[in-house]
C-alpha cells in the first residue's frame, strides 16, 4: 500500500533522518491495522470465498466435490426451502416488533424515571447475560410447560383462542408452537434492543420535554413529536441488532419449537452437520446473507441514519 | 385510574423486566430440584444434592474449564488486535479507511450462522482438524469487531488536547501513550474485553459448526437438551449469575467510592 510512496524518499538523500522518521510515522497505522485486518481477511473474507466456491460445486462425500459452476443449486435450494426462509423472516420480524414494544417502556423507565434505581435496573437488564443463554432458553420449557400455570392462565383468559386463530398455537399448548419460538426469540434478543434504546434516550435533554409541555403539548404529543424522533438512532440499531441474529437463529426453533417451526438456520445447520450436503448448505447461507444485507441496507436508507458505525 | 395512566410506563417497563428475569429465577429454583426422570423440567422436591456435588456429571466441569480457557484467550487476542485497529482508525489518516471500516462492520451485520458455515467451508477445504484452535480462531474473529467498536467510541470522545499537553511537557510518544492515552482509553478497552469474554464464553452457533468433537460448556448444555438435563447445569447457571452480579455491584461500589474520594 505504501510501496508507491517509498521509492522517491529512498532516492532523496537531502535530509535522510527527517524522511526516515516521517516514513516510519506514516507506516504506523498500517502496522497497527495489519494483524487484525489480516485475521479478518483470512478468517472472514476468505471463508466467504470458499463458501462461494462450495455453493457451485457438485459431487458426493465419497467421490469428493468439484467446482462445476452448478448455479442450479441456488434455485433448487430456494424452491425447496422457501417456506423456511419466509418463516425465519416472519418470526424474526415479529420478535423484533415485540422487542421494540416491550423494550421501549423499560428503556424509557430507566432513562427518565428510575432516579437512583437507574444503575440497579441497568444491571438487571444485562444480568441475564451472565447465565448461558442455552440454560435460560431451556428454562422456557419449564415456564411454558403443558398444563403449567402460564398456559393455564392464558387458557382461562382465552388468549390461546386468539393465538390459535392467528395460527400461532395449537389447542391448549404453547410449547412446540410458533408462539413459543417467537417468545424465545423475543426473550433472547431483548437486551440488544433495550441497550441502544436506552443510550439514545439518555442523551435527550429533558428540558426539551419541559419546553414541549410549556408549549401545551400533551404527554402523548410530546412523545410522538419529541422523544420518539430523537430516539430513532436507538430504534434503528436496536431493531438491526435484534432482527439480524434472530433471522439466522436455530436454537429457539430447535429447543422450543417442533418440526413445523423449523427456521432456515435449522436447515443450514442440518445440511452442514448432519446431511453433509455442503453445496446446498453453502447456497442457503449465501441466500440468507443476501436477503439480510439487502433488507438491512434498504432499512437503513429509509430510516435515514447512515452514521451507525 | 389516573394513577394507572400516569404510571403506565413504569408498569409496562417493570413487566418487561419481569419477563427478562423470570427464566433466571426458574433456573435458580430448579437448581434445588430433585427430578425423577432424565430431564429437569418439572418440579419434584427440594434437594441440595446438585449443589453438594456440582461436578458430579461426567464431562461437565471439563467443558466449563475449556470454555473459560477459550474465552480468556479469545478475549486477549481480540482485545489486542481490536484496540490496535481502533487507534489506527481514530488517530491516523490513511488509504482504504472506508474499506477497513466496512470490513469491521460486516461481521456484526451478518447472521452468525453465515460466518459459522463459511468458516467450516474454509476448514473443510483446507483439511484443518476441527477442535480447540479452530474455535479460538472463530471466537477472535467475531469478537474483534465488538472490541473495535467499543474502543473507537471511547477514543473518539477523548480530548486530543490532553495528548498535545503531554507532548508540550516533553513526554515522548511512548510516554504519552502509556501515561495519558492508555489510561483514558482503558474503560473502552475494558468494555470491549468484557464483551468479548461474554460473547466467547456463551457462543454456541459458531462453536457448534467449528468444534469437531471438542465440547465447550454451551455445547454440553445443547447436548444435554437432547440426552437429559442434569440439575448441575442449573447450579452452574445460578452460580455464574450470582458471581457476575456481585462482581458488577462491587465494581460500582469501588467506582462510587473513587468518585467520592476525589477532591471537590
Amino acid at each position: 500500500m505504501t510501496a508507491t510512496a517509498a521509492p522517491p524518499q529512498a532516492v532523496a538523500p537531502a535530509e535522510p533522518p527527517v524522511h526516515k522518521a516521517s516514513l516510519r510515522k506514516r507506516l504506523v497505522p498500517y502496522w497497527l491495522l495489519l494483524p487484525g485486518i489480516l485475521w479478518l481477511l483470512v478468517f472472514f473474507v476468505l471463508p466467504m470465498l470458499y463458501q462461494a466456491s462450495t455453493s457451485v460445486q457438485t459431487g458426493s462425500l465419497e467421490e469428493g466435490f468439484k467446482v462445476t459452476w452448478h448455479f442450479q443449486t441456488y434455485w433448487d435450494a430456494l424452491t425447496e426451502y422457501y417456506p423456511q426462509f419466509l418463516r425465519s423472516l416472519l418470526y424474526a420480524a415479529t420478535a423484533t416488533v415485540l422487542c421494540l414494544l416491550l423494550g421501549y417502556p423499560l428503556a424509557y423507565l430507566i432513562a427518565f424515571k428510575a432516579g437512583r434505581w437507574r444503575n440497579l435496573l441497568l444491571v438487571l437488564v444485562i444480568a441475564p447475560f451472565f447465565t448461558s443463554f442455552l440454560i435460560r432458553t431451556l428454562a422456557w420449557k419449564t415456564i411454558l410447560a403443558d398444563g403449567g400455570p402460564v398456559v393455564d392462565v392464558l387458557n382461562t383468559l382465552h388468549v390461546l383462542d386468539v393465538t390459535s386463530w392467528l395460527g400461532m398455537t395449537e389447542g391448549e399448548r404453547v410449547l412446540a408452537t410458533p408462539l413459543a419460538v417467537v417468545c424465545g426469540l423475543t426473550y433472547n434478543f431483548l437486551p440488544f434492543m433495550i441497550l441502544p434504546l436506552y443510550t439514545s434516550l439518555e442523551r435527550i435533554d429533558t428540558r426539551l420535554h419541559e419546553a414541549a409541555g410549556d408549549l401545551y403539548a400533551r404527554p402523548s404529543t410530546t412523545f410522538r413529536k419529541v422523544t420518539f424522533p430523537l430516539s430513532m438512532p436507538g430504534v434503528v440499531s436496536g431493531t438491526l441488532l435484534t432482527f439480524i441474529p434472530a433471522s439466522g437463529d436455530y436454537v429457539n426453533a430447535e429447543l422450543l419449537g417442533s418440526t413445523d417451526t423449523r427456521m432456515i438456520g435449522n436447515v443450514i445447520q442440518s445440511q452442514y452437520l448432519r446431511i453433509l450436503d455442503y453445496p446446498t448448505a453453502a447456497a442457503l447461507s449465501f441466500i440468507l446473507m443476501a436477503i439480510v444485507l439487502i433488507m438491512v441496507t434498504v432499512y437503513i436508507r429509509r430510516a435515514g441514519t447512515e452514521d451507525l458505525v | 385510574m389516573r394513577w394507572l395512566r400516569r404510571n403506565l410506563v413504569v408498569i409496562a417497563g417493570l413487566g418487561t423486566l419481569a419477563y427478562m428475569i423470570l427464566p433466571n429465577l426458574v433456573v435458580t429454583v430448579f437448581s434445588f430440584n430433585n427430578p425423577t426422570g432424565r430431564f429437569n423440567y418439572a418440579w419434584q422436591e427440594f434437594s441440595l444434592d446438585a449443589w453438594k456435588d456440582p461436578c458430579g456429571v461426567a464431562d461437565m466441569c471439563g467443558s466449563l474449564a475449556l470454555s473459560l480457557q477459550l474465552a480468556l484467550w479469545a478475549t486477549i487476542g481480540a482485545t489486542v488486535l481490536g484496540t490496535a485497529i481502533a487507534f489506527a482508525l481514530v488517530r491516523y489518516r490513511f488509504r482504504a479507511r472506508g474499506a477497513v471500516n466496512s470490513l469491521i462492520f460486516l461481521p456484526m451485520a451478518m447472521p452468525e450462522i453465515v460466518m459459522a458455515a463459511s468458516l467450516l467451508a474454509l476448514f473443510l477445504n483446507m483439511g484443518i482438524q476441527l477442535g480447540f484452535w479452530t474455535i479460538l480462531i472463530a471466537h477472535v474473529m467475531f469478537c474483534l469487531s465488538f472490541v473495535v467498536a467499543a474502543v473507537k467510541a471511547r477514543v473518539l470522545s477523548m480530548d486530543p488536547r490532553l495528548e498535545e499537553a503531554a507532548r508540550d511537557l516533553y513526554a515522548g510518544p511512548v510516554q504519552t501513550f502509556v501515561r495519558v492515552t492508555l489510561p483514558i482509553a482503558a474503560p473502552g478497552i475494558a468494555a470491549g474485553a468484557l464483551l468479548s469474554f461474554a460473547l466467547s464464553f456463551d457462543d454456541f452457533i459458531i462453536t457448534n459448526f467449528n468444534s469437531g468433537n471438542t465440547v465447550t460448556f454451551p455445547m454440553f448444555v445443547w447436548g444435554s437438551a437432547q440426552r437429559g438435563t442434569p440439575v448441575q447445569i442449573n447450579v452452574i447457571g445460578t452460580a455464574m449469575f450470582v458471581i457476575a452480579v456481585l462482581v458488577v455491584l462491587a465494581g460500582q461500589m469501588v467506582g462510587n467510592r473513587r468518585k467520592n474520594a476525589q477532591p471537590k
